[in-house]
């Protein structure tokens, strides 16, 4: 490894490959730290991977990555005691050019790192960046947990994921609040293709997303997922931190009893564990996102909070930030000024793009929900309860059931209290 | 859930340090401030155990989520990451 670099990029996960790879495919001279043995081995994702923006990146990589199955359905399910709601949205036209796949990380990320490799460059494992160097108020390297102790670069990227330990050094951001991060746990169940298909109603290959709410999180502000994989399905269960805290709950607890709601344990039934992973998501939306641009040093993905927690988007966000960061790297690296004033620029693009309209959008969300617990603890069942008095033919007539249906929705917040919270929950969300 | 704990925990690969990366900062704080022992609650490998006077830290069995960094009240946790290649090896998701 020698000691310096235009740029060094720190984390192999989708925001730090993308940069990495996109810097080499313009010539620069790139090293790309992973503290894994192998890039994913750290990593944990639901997980969905929407093809936009990779697509731009590697056309049509889908004919050539590790992939599991292409998501032709969405479903949401509002789980009750032991009965659920559930909402499905079909689209056979997503699966040409493809929407979303599901993953399976430790595949994927290796096979995308290999080819940032391939572009040129150069991929360093098992080394943890244990600080930043910073000279003269600028960064210009960082320090590692290997013989050679010290590498330079004119650039740093920082796209080292949830924790961002390095930024914290920085002071771009002083450390999480425990709302503003989920603690997800998740399990792999091997099951058979056959089964797989059968189960979900899917054809050869096909799969389906589903993202549950109310009783899949005890209502805590939060939400569970089954995502189905070649063979294999993805099973896990998030909720903020800091209500997981309050509730004196252990996360393995929650994925337990998800796992014998009796709509979920169908659908798994026979799926044999295969992995145990936690990981955390960064919640904290746009309020939470740190200083993004410093002499010398960009910070990229999970790292800067680009996760939008209510459409589970957040790899795709790391990889459109990793593009973007590349970007500003490569016309700082021309330019010979790669101080802040140059790559304040990234902050611009970064914002006036998707990332920061979304993150923008739905600023609100997640703090009122979390606020708010009302919202999962009593709408949910609430719901369940109106849609039940709906559907239930009793010889009542059905202008009484609506009353009625009012009624449960109303209880104990009134008329005027249940408008406002629709009304405050709509805007949040929509 | 012990049992439950375990047995998933065997699913998952661990390449051990020699050394924790997880350290109590204070112990008194545990054992005197901090009544419910949060990280005993919350960390998804229950890595934290308390001893009746002394908190028990079992980091082979850190999955490096970063949880306790955070969710401790009394920031009473210096987290720092495992060595390069070693602490958990995730093969699937
Ligand atoms: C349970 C779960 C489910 C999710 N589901 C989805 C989903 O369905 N769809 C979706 O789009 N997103 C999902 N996400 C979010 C998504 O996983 C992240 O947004 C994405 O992985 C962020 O990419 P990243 O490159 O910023 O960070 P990461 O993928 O976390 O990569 C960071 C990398 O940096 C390395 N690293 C960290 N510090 C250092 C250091 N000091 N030195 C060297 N290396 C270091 C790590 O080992 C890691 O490889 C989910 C997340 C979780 C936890
Ligand atoms: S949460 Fe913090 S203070 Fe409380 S027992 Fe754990 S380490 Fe000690
Ligand atoms: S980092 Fe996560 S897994 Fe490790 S001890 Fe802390 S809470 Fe437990």
């Amino acid at each position: 490894m020698s000691l310096r670099y235009e740029a060094i990029v720190v984390g192999a996960g989708p925001a730090g490959i993308t940069a990495a790879y996109e810097l080499a495919r313009r010539g620069r001279d790139v090293l790309l730290l992973e503290r894994g043995p192998y890039p994913g081995s750290k990593n944990v994702m639901g997980g969905i991977l929407y093809t936009y923006p990779l697509r731009e990146i590697i056309p049509g990589f889908w004919e050539k990555a590790p992939l599991e199955r292409p998501i032709l359905e969405q479903r949401y399910m509002l789980l009750d005691d032991d009965g659920h709601l559930a909402f499905a949205f079909r689209d056979p036209s997503w699966a040409d050019p493809p929407n979303a796949f599901s993953v399976l990380r430790a595949k994927f990320d290796q096979w995308y790192a290999a080819q940032a490799v391939a572009q040129g460059a150069l991929l360093i494992n098992e080394t943890t960046a244990t600080e930043v160097i910073v000279n003269d108020g600028r960064v210009v390297g960082v320090r590692v947990d290997r013989p050679e102790g010290e590498v330079f670069a004119d650039v740093v990227i920082l796209a080292d994921g949830a924790n961002s330990l390095l930024a914290k050094q920085l002071g771009f951001h002083k450390e999480w609040h425990p709302e503003e991060v989920a603690l997800a746990v998740m399990e792999v169940l091997s099951l058979s293709k056959d089964k797989i298909e059968a189960r979900f109603n899917v054809g050869d290959g096909e799969g389906v997303s589903i993202e549950m709410l109310g009783e899949a999180t005890l209502g805590l502000p939060g939400m569970a997922w089954l995502y189905t994989n070649k063979e294999s399905l993805s099973i896990g269960v998030g909720v903020t931190l800091s209500s997981l805290r309050e509730a004196r709950m252990k996360p393995y607890e929650l994925l337990e009893r998800l796992k014998s709601h009796p709509t979920v344990a169908r659908l798994i039934e026979g799926g044999k564990p295969e992995e145990y992973l936690a990981h955390l998501i960064p919640e904290g939306g746009y309020r939470a996102i740190p200083k993004l641009a410093g002499h010398g040093v960009l910070v990229a993905g999970d790292a800067a909070q680009f996760v939008n927690a209510v459409h589970r988007e957040g790899s795709n966000f790391a990889i459109l930030s990793g593009k973007l960061a590349a970007e500003i790297v490569d016309e700082a690296l021309k330019l010979g000024d790669t101080s802040e004033n140059v790559l304040i620029r990234y902050r611009d693009l970064i914002m006036q793009g998707v990332i920061g309209s979304d993150l923008k959008k739905y600023a609100d969300t997640i703090p009122l929900i979390e606020k708010n617990p009302l919202y999962l603890k009593h709408y949910s069942p609430r719901l369940h309860g109106a849609v039940r008095e709906l559907f239930t033919v009793d010889g009542v007539p059905k202008k009484e059931k609506q009353k009625r249906m009012i009624e449960h929705l109303t209880a104990e917040r009134g008329k005027l209290g249940a408008a406002r919270d629709v009304w405050r929950l709509g805007r949040a969300i929509w | 859930m012990a049992s439950k704990i375990e047995e998933k925990l065997y699913l998952t690969r661990f390449q051990a340090a020699e050394q924790s990366h997880l350290t109590v900062i204070d112990h008194d704080i545990c054992l005197t401030k901090c009544e419910e022992k949060w990280c005993t609650h919350f960390c998804p490998t229950d890595v934290y155990r308390w001893e009746g006077t002394r908190m028990h830290v079992g980091y082979e069995g850190c999955v490096e989520c970063g949880s306790c960094r955070i969710g401790c009240p009394y920031g009473n946790i210096h987290w720092v990451y495992p060595e390069g290649g070693k602490g958990v090896v995730y093969r699937l998701a």
